[in-house]
C-alpha cells in the first residue's frame, strides 16, 4: 500500500508533493501553473518511489526485487501527459523546444546516472546487462536510422519520379500501399525464406551480410515499411507548390532541374520532412520486432522478457523505445517547423 | 518588334488559335481580349513557347523564336501572370532578382536592380526588399510580380491576365501605374485580358479574338466606332460605347474660350468624366485648368456632337 511502502515521513513529505502536483495541474487554464504541478508531481513520485525501494529491500536478501505497480505507472502517465499538455499550451518556438527537450534529457540522464532509482528491479536488470544495453542500443539506432536512410535514398528520387509522370505515380503508390498493410510479424517472417533462398543461391550476397535471420531481413523489412510514407508526402509535397510559382518559374526561364531545386522542394520541404518523421517514429517501434528474427535492438530484451515472464526485462527493453521515438518525434518536429518559414512581422 | 506571323495552334482537331498574324511596335501596349476560350492566353504562351505552336513562326526583333532554345528565349521575355505567382518562400529582392539570377548578374548588380524597381513601383527598398510575399497586400504582390517580369530588362513582356485578381480600386490604380512605368521605360508589353475596359484603358492597339481568329486589331477608338463583327460590338457594349469613346479623349481637345460655373478640372482629365460632372452638377460647362492656370472651359454641348460624329 501507498502508505507502508516507505518510511511515513516520507511517504507523507512525498504524498503532498503529488497531490499538491495533481491539484495544481489537473484544473485547466493556466499552462504555466500546470507545468509547475506535473513538475512537483513527479518530483514526489520519484522520492516515494526511491525511498520506498530502499525501504522495501532492506534486509530483504540479495534476490529481492522491487518495482513500481501499476499505480504508480498512472501517476506517471498522468504527470507526463499533464507536462505535454502544459508544454503544447504554451507553444514554444522550435529554437525553445529544443532547449527544452535538451534539458529533459539531460535531467533524466542526470535522474538515472546519479544511482538514486538504481534500488528498482528494471535499473538492476540494467546494470547486470550494461553491455548488451549498449549494444542493443546502437543496433536499434541503426535499424532505425539506417533503414531511414535507404528509404530517403530511394524514396525521394522514385518520389520526384512519380510526381513527373502520373503512370509511375499510378503503378507505385499502390505497390507501395499494399507493402504497409502486410502485418510487421508477416513481414519479417517472409524476409526469412527469401533471404535465406538468396543467401544460399548467392555466395556475393552472403559475402554482404545476407542471411535469412539477423540484421539484413530486420533491415529490408524496415525499409519497405517506410518507403511509403517518404514517396507518398514527397508527392503530396511537391503536388502542393502553387501551380501559379510554377507556372511563373516555367515562364522566367527556370529549366526543370532548377524549378526542381530553387521552388519545388525547397516548399515540398516541411511536408517531406513530415513524412520522414513518421517513417523515424514507426521504424523505432517496428524495430523492436526485429529481434524475434535475431536482428537485435531492444526488441531482443523485450522477446527474452516474453519468454520468461521477466516484466522488467521488458521493460528495459519498451522503455528506451519509447523515449527513442519521443526524442526522434520531438526532433523532426522542430525540423519541419524550421523548414517551414513563418513570416515573422516587421517591427 | 514582335511579328506573328500566320501562327496555329491544334488540340487534335480543335483550332485553339487560327492562322493568328499581327505585328506590335516596339514600346506600345498590345493587349489581346476575348471571352474565355478565344484563345488568347494560348497565343500569348506560344510567344515565349509555353506553348508550342503547330504552325506559323513568331519574330522578336527580327528573330525566330524557334531557333532559341525555350529556357534561354524566356529569360529574355518578361512574364507576369494572375494571381502573381510569386515564390512564397523567397524575399521581395529573391523574388525580383531570379531572373537576373538565372542570368548570371553579379550580386551587386542584382540589388541595385531590385532597390530601383522597387522606387520606381512607389515601395521603399529598405522597408520591402526583406519581406516574404504573405507580408505584403494584394496590391504590392502584383506590383512585385511586374517588378520581377521587368527585372532583366527584357525586350518584351508578357502579362496574362495580371490584374485579374485585384479589387477594382486596386486594379484601377495598377492600370495606371502600368501605364505610366510603360511610358517611362518605353517597353513593349503585350497583355491578355477578358476586360474590354482594361483593354481600352491600356492598349495602344487591341487585337479582339474569337473562336480562335483574330477578328479585329486596331486602335481603341476603331474598335469602339467601328467594330468589324457583331462580336466585337458585343465585347464593347452598345450601351457603352459612348463613355468609352469619351473616355479616350482628353478635354484639352474641345477647351475653348468663355465662362463657367464652379470646380474645375485638369486638361488631362477625359471628356468622359467631363460629362459626369456635367450631368452630377446641372452645369452647361466646366472650367478647365492647365498646370493649375484657368485654361477655358468645356460645354456639355460640345461633348455631345464630340460623340454624334460615330452616330
Amino acid at each position: 500500500m501507498f502508505w507502508d511502502c516507505a518510511p511515513s515521513g516520507s511517504v507523507i513529505a512525498g504524498g503532498v508533493a503529488l497531490a499538491a502536483g495533481l491539484a495544481l495541474g489537473i484544473p485547466a487554464g493556466a499552462p504555466l501553473r500546470r507545468l509547475g504541478g506535473s513538475l512537483l508531481g513527479l518530483a514526489g513520485l520519484i522520492f516515494v518511489l526511491v525511498q520506498g525501494a530502499s525501504a522495501q529491500l532492506d534486509g530483504a536478501g540479495d534476490l529481492a526485487r522491487v518495482s513500481p505497480a501499476a499505480g504508480a505507472w498512472c501517476l506517471l502517465l498522468v504527470l507526463m501527459l499533464l507536462m505535454a499538455d502544459a508544454l503544447a499550451q504554451l507553444n514554444p518556438g522550435p529554437r525553445a523546444r529544443a532547449g527544452l527537450l535538451a534539458l529533459m534529457l539531460v535531467a533524466l540522464l542526470a535522474l538515472l546516472w546519479s544511482g538514486t532509482l538504481s534500488d528498482l528491479s528494471v535499473m538492476q536488470e540494467f546494470t547486470s546487462r550494461k553491455n548488451a544495453f549498449r549494444s542493443a542500443a546502437l543496433r536499434h539506432l541503426a535499424l532505425a536510422l539506417g533503414s531511414l536512410g535507404a528509404a530517403a535514398a530511394i524514396g525521394f528520387p522514385l518520389g520526384i519520379l512519380c510526381h513527373r509522370n502520373a503512370a509511375l505515380r499510378g503503378a507505385a503508390l499502390p505497390v507501395l500501399s499494399f507493402l504497409q498493410t502486410i502485418p510487421s510479424l508477416a513481414m519479417f517472417g517472409i524476409m526469412i525464406p527469401i533471404l535465406g533462398w538468396l543467401a544460399a543461391a548467392s555466395p556475393a550476397a552472403r559475402a554482404i551480410g545476407i542471411a535469412g535471420i539477423g540484421f539484413a531481413p530486420a533491415f529490408i523489412a524496415l525499409v519497405l515499411y517506410a518507403l511509403l510514407p517518404v514517396v507518398a508526402n514527397t508527392v503530396t509535397g511537391l503536388a502542393a507548390t502553387p501551380p501559379a510559382a510554377i507556372e511563373a518559374a516555367r515562364g522566367m526561364g527556370m529549366t526543370g532541374a532548377q524549378r526542381l531545386w530553387k521552388v519545388e522542394l525547397p516548399l515540398a520541404m516541411p511536408v517531406i520532412l513530415a513524412g520522414l518523421r513518421i517513417v523515424l517514429v514507426q521504424n523505432i517501434g517496428l524495430a523492436v520486432i526485429a529481434g524475434l528474427i535475431g536482428g537485435g535492438g531492444f526488441g531482443s530484451f523485450v522477446f527474452q522478457g516474453l519468454n520468461q515472464t521477466a516484466t522488467d526485462l521488458i521493460l528495459l527493453g519498451a522503455l528506451p523505445t519509447v523515449v527513442m521515438a519521443l526524442v526522434a518525434a520531438i526532433v523532426m518536429d522542430i525540423l519541419v517547423d524550421l523548414a517551414r518559414r513563418i513570416p515573422e512581422p516587421l517591427p | 518588334m514582335i511579328e506573328i506571323d500566320r501562327i496555329t495552334k491544334l488540340y487534335g482537331s480543335t483550332r485553339a488559335v487560327d492562322t493568328v498574324s499581327l505585328t506590335a511596335e516596339t514600346g506600345t501596349i498590345t493587349v489581346l481580349v476575348g471571352t474565355s476560350g478565344s484563345g488568347k492566353t494560348t497565343l500569348l504562351r506560344m510567344i515565349n513557347r509555353l506553348v508550342e505552336p503547330t504552325s506559323g513562326e513568331i519574330r522578336i526583333n527580327g528573330e525566330p523564336t524557334h531557333t532559341v532554345k525555350p529556357h534561354l528565349l524566356r529569360r529574355r521575355i518578361g512574364y507576369a501572370i494572375q494571381g502573381h505567382g510569386l515564390f512564397p518562400h523567397h524575399s521581395v529582392a529573391r523574388n525580383i532578382g531570379a531572373v537576373p539570377e538565372l542570368l548570371g548578374w553579379p550580386e551587386e548588380k542584382i540589388a541595385a536592380r531590385v532597390d530601383e524597381l522597387l522606387t520606381l513601383f512607389g515601395m521603399e527598398p529598405a522597408a520591402f526588399r526583406n519581406r516574404l510575399p504573405l507580408e505584403l497586400s494584394g496590391g504590392q504582390q502584383q506590383r512585385v510580380g511586374v517588378a520581377r517580369a521587368l527585372a532583366s530588362r527584357p525586350d518584351l513582356l508578357l502579362m496574362d491576365e495580371p490584374f485579374g485578381a485585384l479589387d477594382p480600386i486596386i486594379r484601377t490604380r495598377a492600370q495606371e501605374d502600368l501605364r505610366t512605368i510603360q511610358r517611362k521605360l518605353g517597353s513593349t508589353i503585350l497583355l491578355v485580358t477578358h476586360d474590354m475596359d482594361e483593354a481600352i484603358r491600356l492598349g495602344d492597339r487591341i487585337a479582339v479574338m474569337d473562336g480562335g481568329r483574330l477578328v479585329q486589331y486596331g486602335p481603341p477608338e476603331e474598335i469602339i466606332a467601328e467594330p468589324a463583327t457583331p462580336f466585337v460590338a458585343d465585347m464593347v457594349g452598345d450601351a457603352e460605347r459612348p463613355m468609352r469613346l469619351l473616355s479616350l479623349i482628353p478635354v484639352s481637345e474641345l477647351i475653348e474660350t468663355g465662362p463657367a460655373e464652379g470646380p474645375s478640372l485638369a486638361a488631362d482629365a477625359s471628356l468622359r468624366e467631363a460629362l459626369s460632372a456635367c450631368l452630377w452638377t446641372g452645369r452647361e460647362a466646366i472650367p478647365i485648368q492647365r498646370d493649375g492656370v484657368p485654361a477655358g472651359r468645356v460645354t456639355l454641348a460640345a461633348i455631345r456632337a464630340r460623340a454624334e460624329r460615330h452616330a
